[in-house]
């Protein structure tokens, strides 16, 4: 297509636009930002930080005028304003670090915040580029189009590459542990990846195919990891043993929990299973004397490899892995088959949920997420239906619970806060709901590259937050979001949409 | 019956709170369909801001309690309305029109968001107060136990009372409040008839999180410590009090937050206060078996 002429742009609205911006910025930030409380012996006192408010007004401002040029086409002043604002705020990171004289009118105190703001005239960079070059090559000027566009070349080429990208992936995580890169710290956040992973997995039967919003999943994964600490720590049971146990327990918590509530709709059912996630922590908390209430469980048994385990001088009368394959010791062993024991559950879970799509309940449970009352009408019962999909979910997720207790040798009510029910569900929704390959994508973007700034502590859920949202307004229907009915009546009218 | 009325005073009290934050959450499931996760946030931020309000307002030297209260008041709500209509503008707005999960994942964004940007400039520790209005009446005396009913509590319940009735007039008799209900009943159509649909919505979220900021500033005067973590319970009892009381309904969500208060006070009072939460749910639950729709909400019609 030819260069469309483009529409005169109202510079006027446009700077009322960008001022606008900047004053709400200038409110926003007047007290959070601009005074800093401190608490020193008893008394508030408070210090006062305006430069951020002002450099934070005045470049939102700046922001706003540069992306709406973007937005009709007008490339040249975004570019040129985006490299300056690159220089300035790249000179103004490292004259902090250098401590140069004109550190002194850098923007922020923090160092992180003040190299992160490069982010965003980079970020401006990058789009301008990204437009010129689809100038060049001819493409639309308009942005919609362009997008929905590359979406569907997107989803055609994904589609044909499906399977031999998941076979793909499947190497790669059995291959992982023997590259010479893989030292113990990558190992060990693979094997917290690929947790929620089969965490991800697991609530996808609720989420994605039955279309139940479950916002307490991680009760399960509490209930799981509690059976197995207690059967070990009171009883002595291996990890092997207990495994079904645990699975089957937190199975009877998702029939017992969900038996009365399942027949509610949507959001009602979102807040009693946020509601029962809650209680179960609490009931952990202040049960003390049988949950060890906030101190947890110590001392939980680690799985073995067919009855031999991995310490260095195993107890008498047992062996341990390294004398019997002639191995000489490294704690390494025990970390990678944690991995390995982490893959081949999630592998399972992923397997089953692949068969089951296949199966008549399968089916009725992606019916019931597109129509109840149709169901209802065909004689499925939708209680019953909905009840197998939610203990099947809790199931895995009490069974990734055991095994988490297992790898980390402790339990306590910390690691089963709302919080970890939201992360597991936005891995469900930022992957592309009831996309298996996308659960993956969606586990290593949210934990597993967080896991590698670990350094950046107080920054770190403030990032993941912002990833959050920035993805979900990238791509609302997920990161992979093409899905296709596991049946088509009709090929023509055959997509539907996420979500009931 | 001496500790029976004052955990009713505390428990009015504590559900007038409540109620406040409740109307926020219901006005926006009515109007978008979506459940605002970082409401409870911003009701948090309202705190934050009204204890700076009063820090900053006392360091320039401003003794005289009425007058430093109603500067707060006024600082809080016009800098936490800005927040809930950022919040609206840059996480819920793109994603009009797309699927309903979309929404709630970036609501939860959100909430961790503002959560971690309080700790971050503001610090992780509890921030006290000492208490600005001091003082009660005593409404009964018996054995030595005296119920007293604080100016404070008194100055929340009418605060909250008069706040519902401006509330109910708004939505009632005002312009705006017809293209609100407009909008909540029709989207499309209320569009056509030139309501502007936009606007309406950035109302909705700009009205609730103005209620949340007197809840806040409330809060910060009653219990005289905040922290950045207190959005997250307060939040979703209050959702769990719009739920109760019928989600969509605007008295019910006001019953479902007094309802919530008092089951919370009672309990703590009478049984354990490690349970209180469990309770405030176990009740949500056994109301919603019965009464799928809430106290006061309408069953909605299914549409085949």
């Amino acid at each position: 297509m030819a260069v469309t002429a483009l529409q005169p742009v109202d510079y006027q609205k446009l700077t009322k636009g960008a001022i606008g911006a900047g004053l709400v910025t200038l409110l926003l930030a007047s007290l959070v930002i601009g005074i800093e409380t401190i608490s020193s012996t008893g008394a508030l006192t408070y210090e006062t930080r305006f430069r951020a408010v002002f450099c934070a007004a005045i470049g939102v401002g700046i922001v706003y005028f540069l992306v709406r040029l973007i937005n009709v086409g007008r490339l040249l002043i975004p570019l040129i304003g985006g490299i300056v604002l690159l220089i300035l705020t790249v000179v103004q990171a490292v004259a902090q670090v250098e401590g140069w004289a004109i550190a002194a009118f850098a923007m922020f105190d923090s160092a992180v915040v003040n190299w992160a703001v490069i982010l965003v005239p980079a970020s401006i960079v990058a789009r301008v580029a990204l437009a010129l070059r689809a100038g060049a090559q001819g493409g639309t000027t308009s942005r919609a189009g362009g997008a929905s566009h590359r979406e569907a070349n997107f989803s055609t080429y994904y589609r044909r590459i499906n399977k031999q990208f998941a076979f793909l992936l499947i190497a790669v995580a059995i291959l992982l542990p023997f590259m010479p890169f893989a030292d113990r710290r990558l190992v060990d956040i693979a094997t917290l990846v690929l947790t929620y992973i089969m965490l991800g997995w697991g609530l996808n039967i609720v989420v994605g195919l039955a279309g139940l919003l479950d916002l307490g999943y991680v009760a399960f994964y509490a209930v799981g990891a509690y059976s197995y600490a207690m059967l070990s720590v009171n009883y002595g049971v291996s990890f092997w043993v207990a495994l079904p146990f645990a699975g089957g327990m937190a199975a009877l918590f998702g029939v017992l929990l969900g038996f009365p509530v399942l027949r509610l709709r949507g959001d009602y059912l979102a807040i009693v299973t946020l509601g029962f996630g809650e209680m179960i922590r609490v009931i952990i908390v202040n049960w003390w004397w049988f949950t060890g209430g906030p101190n947890g469980i110590n001392k939980v048994g680690r799985p073995s490899f067919f009855g031999l385990d991995f310490e260095r001088n195993p107890p008498p009368g047992e062996v341990s892995f390294h004398t019997f394959f002639g191995l000489d010791y490294t704690p390494n062993q025990r970390v990678f088959f944690l991995y390995f024991v982490i893959l081949v559950f999630a592998l399972l879970t992923n397997l089953f949920t692949l068969r089951i799509r296949k199966l008549p309940i399968g089916r009725a449970w992606e019916a019931l997420r597109e129509d109840e009352t149709a169901c209802r009408a065909l004689g499925i019962n939708p209680r019953n239906t909905k009840l197998t999909a939610f203990s099947i979910g809790a199931m895995f997720a009490g069974m990734a619970g055991s095994f988490f207790a297992a790898r980390q040798g402790f339990v306590s009510p910390e690691s089963f806060v709302f919080i970890e029910s939201a992360i597991i569900l936005a891995i469900v929704v930022l992957g592309g709901l009831g996309s298996q390959i996308g659960v993956v994508l969606a586990a290593v973007v949210l934990i597993g590259i967080p896991e590698f700034f670990r350094d950046l502590q107080d920054y770190r859920m403030l990032a993941f937050g912002i990833g959050m949202v920035l993805i979900m307004i990238w791509r609302p229907g997920g990161l992979l979001s093409h899905r296709d009915p596991t049946v088509y009546l009709n090929k023509g009218k055959a997509q539907s949409g996420a979500g009931s | 019956m001496e500790v029976f009325l004052q955990q009713l005073i505390n428990g009015l009290t504590l559900g007038a709170i409540y109620g406040l934050i409740a109307i926020g959450y219901t006005m926006v499931y009515g109007i978008i369909g979506m459940i605002n996760f970082a409401h409870g946030d911003i009701y948090m931020l309202g705190a934050f801001n009204a204890l700076i309000g009063f820090l900053v307002l006392f360091g320039l030297g401003v003794s005289w309690v009425p007058l430093a209260i109603l500067l707060v008041l006024i600082i809080t709500i016009m800098i936490t309305a800005a927040y809930g209509w950022a919040v609206e503008r840059v996480a819920y707005r793109p994603l009009r029109g797309s699927t309903r999960l979309a929404p709630l994942i970036s609501a939860i964004g959100m909430s961790i968001v503002l959560q971690n940007y309080v700790q971050l400039l503001q610090g992780a520790r509890n921030k006290p107060l000492h208490s600005l209005i001091q003082g009660g009446i005593t409404v009964y005396e018996h054995d030595g136990f005296a119920v007293t009913l604080r100016y404070l509590q008194m100055g929340i319940v009418v605060v909250t009372l008069l706040l519902m009735i401006g509330f109910t007039l708004l939505i009632t008799r005002t312009a705006l409040g017809r293209a609100q209900r407009a909008t909540e009943q029709d989207k499309k159509m209320a569009s056509l008839l030139g309501v502007n649909v936009d606007r309406t919505i950035s109302l909705t979220f700009v009205i609730g999180a103005a209620l949340a900021a007197v809840a806040g500033m409330m809060v910060v005067l009653y219990y005289g410590q905040i922290d950045f973590y207190i959005g997250f319970l307060a939040g979703i009892k209050a959702f769990t009090a719009a739920v109760l009381g019928g989600i969509g309904s605007l008295p019910g969500a006001m019953l479902g937050g007094l309802l919530i208060g008092l089951i919370e006070v009672f309990w703590s009072g009478y049984f354990s206060v490690e349970y209180k939460d469990v309770a405030a749910f176990s009740v949500l639950v056994l109301v919603l078996i019965f009464r799928p729709t809430g106290l006061l909400g309408r069953p909605d019609l299914e549409k085949v």
